[in-house]
């Protein structure tokens, strides 16, 4: 059968069922690829600020003003500004988002970068800062934006790294800042670049990798793509190759420290000149810190010391971290939507005046794992109800082994131990899982016993330390790893803590111990894992001694680790567990109110519905069937079957026999007319059906049962009590012999037909439906299937058969049903059927003569049969008067032979269209 | 109850096709026997398959994930846990499939489904005795996968604790809870196979129409989960949180795509059963 067959016939129901589909889907898609309509403006501006430490130096800054579409009066500003090395367009994302909000919003790309004049001067208080000073002044003038005095715009500063410095910076500087959001930025550029872990005055190590990023990244000269890019600098501006757009005294400064790693009093000046921590004290502004724990450059300590320094003057300051930063980049989509959440409620309070203060607890995330579905980070938030700093609320003590160690420090520190990957950004997973490989003869190793339950640890680690070192000095890496069952080390986040030890003696006894303060870190050391302190004498991202030395270490056997047990902040996605149970309660519920109204329209169903037909096999009354494409099946049929008759239903093929008895089983719905079965009228499984027996449109049998197998899994569907079913005589209707017990898909077509009817009269029914009974079956077959059944219509039983041959019926049957085209053409009992009929067949010599012979007579009508045969309706005209005169007249009579009504009725039917009307 | 005066002697609607007697015919159906038993030989193919296995290094390209294939010989959890992987894409779906849409067309192939129907068995019952009885095997299914599974690597490589590269190692005890929280979620997002099967298979008298269709539907939503662009739509996909099971094997576990991904296949497979017995009860049987 081909599949084109199998579609459905295109009705009027289907057609408007599909288009109402194809409307529902393509509005569904279309809303949603629909782009919304923004709810602001914005507007680009070249504008021009006095800078430069006289305030004489004019320097252009390419801006963009987002103003909120539906605003009514004067709105709140906030100033966005952008990292290292990035454009206005960079925050393009977060401004549309806070004018979304009801914000006017101004970014701009700072000096040095882009399409702004000047040069990069690393925050300077006379220069960047003196440029958003500059912007303040011009969106106090706007007129679309609200001011708390003349002159003084109501505004909030928000930014990251670059930014979120400037945004501390600029609120220490300048009182007229409302409230200051930085993020992932710096409190002192020169612990930032020259760390130092250890408690002493030492001058750290250089942090080579980041600062060749940060400086690279602004000072390159443009490539030639750029220069002709939307973000090309201005024309006039002078690219020094070495330089780039730095200004003279940064590069200096640059040049100074990443040559020697030692840097001079001068350099030192300008990068505390370019940090917050000079004005941090005097920001009066209420400041939301947000800090990534992932993050080798702008570790968690630098927010630290900005959040001590503020509160110590009474400022309001509130803490928050988040796992990501400039190693982890902005973070799984929890966190974003959390600091999303902290950046907005802190503006509309502060800014806008909205909402309640935001409380002074601490949130901060821990990595979970990876998610299955797009395998990047999960976390999970928690809070605490204050920022506890680095040394946590609590802590906890592990106990470190390891003998003092010597480790050598290679030429050049070279080879290197890799442990961050400065600049990639967003490498989160490599980094969680640790690209650190520690190379042999180069570190030492101290390690707790496995520990006996989870440590929370929140804060930075703290490790006594002592080093002895033959040249005097030693510059150390040390590093906390947390060891599974399995060894393997994972360093969190990457980050390291570089120490450089100055003074130091030649051997261990005498060396003094230092206290080693490790990065800040959020993580689990779960049961049964080990805390393993490496002390190494390289690291790529640093600078380390040119000369070979070996030194001596040995860690303290104390380590503290810092903890927080914080509140697991309520993960929004647990909404969804509720909607799961409010799914599966609704489901249960609707389940059994189905349940409850489908019983109950079981037992009316008990009823008889037409009483006076109660004793009565079968009623059909004006049963009509038109299929959906508007084929019309059976047009109009209505016949009864009594009790002990056997009636037959005869007709061409497809003259709508199949389709009766289809309703009548319930399998189709009749479009009008009804069926009563001992009065019950039929509809989809009536239990009156199980009164009757059927076999409708062939046998259909499970083909890896045996026959025996398919009667007994038939009546075990019945439900019925086993001793009701009198296999026995049914299987001795069937006659089947000992092939009972093969299986059924071996039988030929007879012996499934013969099994079928003796299925069909398990139980002994009291109304059988046998449809074409005697397919397929052979002679003496079908002379028993007719005693069979003759036998079977006593005792009150009634049979019903359909078929398209006459003799059967007439030998079978008490009563026939003709039908033909969907319409009953003769009904009633057999014998009175095929009783003598008014015509007669007369096969003559001469058929024209014979036909003027007989219109003299007066019949009724005379038809052709054949070349030599007239059928003749008489008239009341005996037989023997027609011979007469028909062989008086000279014609020669062959056969005269008497029609019989049934015979009349049905060649009737099919000798004006044998080919039926289709399949019925 | 009342008693019955409208039926045969003994007849009751409630009665008819006992869950039982369907389960025995479908036991009889070589495909059932095949279906079930390819569940437990699977994991022995498996086991062998790993002894043929020289260390030969693979490069890894699965990430995190890639690494269930290198864990699978470190203990019996770890070996029943891979094969679950393994068959989840598409094994488990043919299984289901076939359990659940061949069910009510096979009949209506044979011609035996107008029989039953003339018996009478209610359509629903029909329709929900067909429907439990095929969840039921399909439970089996999987069931025994994991079992034989679980057996078969635990007598080779020994009860050790599930191992994972998402997070630290799992105690056997709370490991083999976690791995009977990832059939289970298998079983949860099968549902959606399995109403798209039933649905098919009631719709058409072809088994393998039904059988074929619902695993076409499954690949094609799988695909197109894998473009990227389609963005929030692919959530809607059924297929979409078919891979959350792994949450499971995180510490402490990610419960929250589970929790959508039930919502989804239950959705789904509710839709499906729903159209499936709305048009079964309301259909001509022209079978």
């Amino acid at each position: 059968m081909s599949w084109t067959s199998r579609l459905p016939r295109p009705t009027r129901r289907r057609v408007i069922a599909a288009s109402a589909v194809v409307v529902l889907l393509a509005g569904l898609v279309g809303w949603s690829a629909w782009p919304e309509r923004a709810g602001w403006t914005s507007q680009d501006k070249m504008i021009t600020v006095l800078s430069g430490p006289e305030r004489n130096e004019s320097v252009t800054l390419d801006a963009r003003l987002y103003l909120p579409r539906d605003r009514d009066g004067k709105v709140p500003a906030v100033l966005l500004a952008h990292g290292f090395g990035g454009t206005k367009e960079s925050m393009s994302d977060d401004a549309e988002s806070l004018a979304g909000r009801g914000y006017a919003v101004l970014t701009y790309t700072a000096e040095g970068f882009g399409r702004s004049g000047g040069q990069i001067h690393l925050n300077s208080p006379d220069y960047e800062i003196r440029d958003a000073q500059g912007l303040l002044d011009w969106l106090a003038a706007r007129p679309e934006i609200e001011t708390d005095a003349a002159g003084d715009p109501r505004v909030g500063v928000v930014g990251g790294s670059y930014g979120g410095a400037l945004a501390l910076m600029l609120a220490g500087q300048d009182p007229r800042v409302d409230a200051i959001v930085p993020s992932i930025t710096w409190n002192d550029l020169t612990n930032v670049f020259l760390p130092q872990s250890a408690d002493t005055s030492a001058t750290g190590v250089f942090k080579k990798g980041w600062a060749g990023v940060f400086f690279g990244n602004g000072g390159a000269v443009p490539s030639a793509e750029t220069l002709r890019g939307p973000s090309a600098p201005p024309a006039g501006v002078t690219i020094d190759p070495a330089c780039g757009r730095f200004a003279a005294d940064v590069c200096r400064a640059y040049l100074d420290v990443a040559t020697s790693g030692d840097p001079d009093q001068s350099t030192l000046d300008l990068l505390r000149r370019s940090s917050p921590a000079a004005t941090v004290g005097q920001i009066k502004a209420p400041t939301l810190l947000i800090q990534g724990a992932v993050d080798t450059l702008f570790p968690l300590s630098e927010a630290d010391a900005n959040a001590r320094s503020i509160a110590a003057t009474g400022t309001t300051v509130r803490v928050a971290w988040f796992t990501g930063g400039h190693d982890g980049g902005v973070g799984p989509q929890t966190d974003q939507d959390r600091v999303k959440f902290l950046t907005a409620q802190w503006l509309d309070h502060y800014v806008k005046g909205e909402g309640e203060a935001p409380s002074d607890s601490f949130t901060y995330s821990r990595v979970a794992g990876f998610s299955a579905l797009d395998r990047g980070l999960v976390t999970n938030g928690y809070s605490d109800d204050a920022y506890p700093g680095l040394g946590g609320t609590g802590s906890t003590t592990v106990t470190l082994q390891g003998p003092a160690q010597p480790i050598a420090n290679p030429p050049n520190g070279n080879p290197g131990t890799l442990s961050s990957l400065p600049g990639t950004g967003g490498r989160l997973s490599e980094l969680l899982s640790g690209v650190a490989a520690d190379i042999p003869g180069q570190h030492a190793t101290f390690e707790s016993e496995p520990v006996t339950k989870a440590i929370d640890v929140v804060g930075s680690p703290t490790v006594q330390l002592r080093a002895a070192s033959p040249t005097g000095e030693a510059t150390l890496f040390v590093k906390l790893y947390d060891v599974d069952q399995s060894g393997a080390e994972t360093l969190s986040a990457g980050l390291v803590a570089p120490v450089r030890l100055t003074g130091l003696p030649a051997s261990l006894e005498e060396s003094e111990v230092r206290t080693v303060r490790l990065p800040a870190i959020v993580r689990q050391i779960d049961a049964g894992h080990t805390v393993r302190v490496v002390v190494a004498t390289t690291d790529q991202a640093f600078l380390s001694p040119v000369e070979p030395a070996t030194y001596t270490v040995q860690a303290g056997a104390q380590m503290t680790l810092p903890t927080v047990v914080g509140e697991p902040i309520a993960n929004p996605q647990t909404i969804w567990r509720y909607v799961l149970g409010a799914l599966i309660v609704v489901l249960a519920v609707g389940l059994a109110v189905l349940l409850l109204v489908r019983r109950r329209r079981l037992r009316r169903q008990h009823t008889p519905t037409d009483p006076e037909h109660a004793g009565t096999p079968l009623v059909v009354k004006g049963l009509r069937k038109a299929y959906g494409d508007g084929f019309v099946a059976v047009e109009e049929i209505s016949f009864t079957v009594q009790r002990g008759q056997v009636v037959g239903l005869l007709g061409p093929n497809g003259a709508g026999k199949t389709t009766t008895l289809r309703v009548l089983m319930g399998l189709t719905m009749p479009t009008a007319g009804e069926a009563l079965v001992f009065g019950h009228k039929l509809v989809p499984g009536s239990p009156v059906l199980s009164r009757v027996g059927a076999l409708v449109e062939g046998p259909g049998f499970l083909p890896h049962l045996t026959g025996l197998e398919n009667l007994r899994a038939y009546w075990k569907a019945t439900g019925r009590p086993w001793e009701d079913a009198r296999f026995d005589e049914a299987l001795e209707i069937a006659g089947l012999g000992d092939s009972v017990h093969r299986r059924t898909k071996k039988y030929s077509h007879g012996m499934r037909q013969r099994l079928a009817i003796a299925q069909a009269m398990l139980g002994l029914p009291e109304l059988l439906v046998l449809d074409e009974p005697t397919d397929g079956l052979d002679p003496p077959q079908i002379a028993e299937m007719r005693r069979v059944l003759k036998r079977y219509a006593t005792d009150g039983r009634a049979v019903l058969v359909s078929s398209h041959l006459l003799a059967e019926v007439e030998q079978t049957c008490t009563h026939a049903v003709v039908v033909n085209k969907g319409r009953i053409v003769a009904s009633g009992p057999v014998e009175e059927i095929v009783g003598e009929s008014p015509s007669v067949q007369i096969e003559v010599s001469d058929v024209p003569a014979a036909e003027r012979v007989l219109g003299e007579l007066g019949v009724r009508s005379v038809l052709p049969d054949g070349p030599s045969g007239l059928i003749v309706d008489m008239n009341g005209t005996p037989r023997s008067e027609v011979v007469a005169s028909l062989v008086r007249a000279g014609v020669a009579v062959d056969r005269v032979v008497p029609r019989r009504r049934l015979e009349d009725a049905f060649l009737a039917l099919v000798g004006e269209n044998s080919r039926g009307s289709g399949d019925r | 109850m009342s008693v019955d005066v409208s039926g045969a002697t003994g007849y009751r609607p409630s009665r008819t096709l006992p869950i039982w007697a369907e389960v025995r015919r479908q036991a009889s159906r070589r495909r059932t026997q095949i279906g079930l038993g390819f569940m437990a030989v699977l994991p022995l193919i498996i086991l062998i398959a790993f002894e043929f296995d020289s260390g030969g290094g693979d490069d890894d390209n699965g990430g995190a994930f890639g690494s269930l294939v290198d864990l699978a010989t470190s203990g019996g959890l770890n070996f029943a846990l891979f094969c679950l992987a393994v068959s989840a894409g598409f094994l488990l779906v043919v299984v289901v499939a076939l359990f659940c849409g061949d069910t009510v067309a096979s009949e209506a192939s044979w011609g035996s489904l107008r029989y039953l129907l003339a018996v009478p068995v209610p359509r629903a019952r029909l329709l929900a005795v067909k429907l439990i009885v095929a969840l039921a095997y399909s439970a089996v299914a999987l069931a025994v996968l994991t079992g034989v599974g679980l057996l078969a690597g635990t007598l080779r490589y020994g009860w050790h604790p599930l191992g994972s590269t998402i997070a630290a190692e799992i105690a056997p005890g709370a490991g083999l809870l976690r791995l009977l929280g990832i059939a289970g979620y298998l079983a949860v997002t099968m549902l959606v196979v399995a109403g798209l099967a039933f649905l098919l298979g009631v719709m058409t008298d072809a088994p393998l129409g039904a059988v074929g269709g619902a695993v076409m539907i499954w690949i094609l939503s799988s695909i197109l989960d894998q473009i990227t662009a389609l963005g929030a739509i692919r959530n809607a996909l059924p297929t979409h949180y078919s891979d959350a099971w792994m949450g499971l094997l995180s510490t402490p576990v990610q419960v929250d795509d589970l929790v959508k991904g039930a919502i989804s296949a239950i959705v789904y497979a509710t839709i499906c059963w729903g159209v499936a017995f709305w048009r079964f009860t309301r259909k001509d049987v022209t079978s």
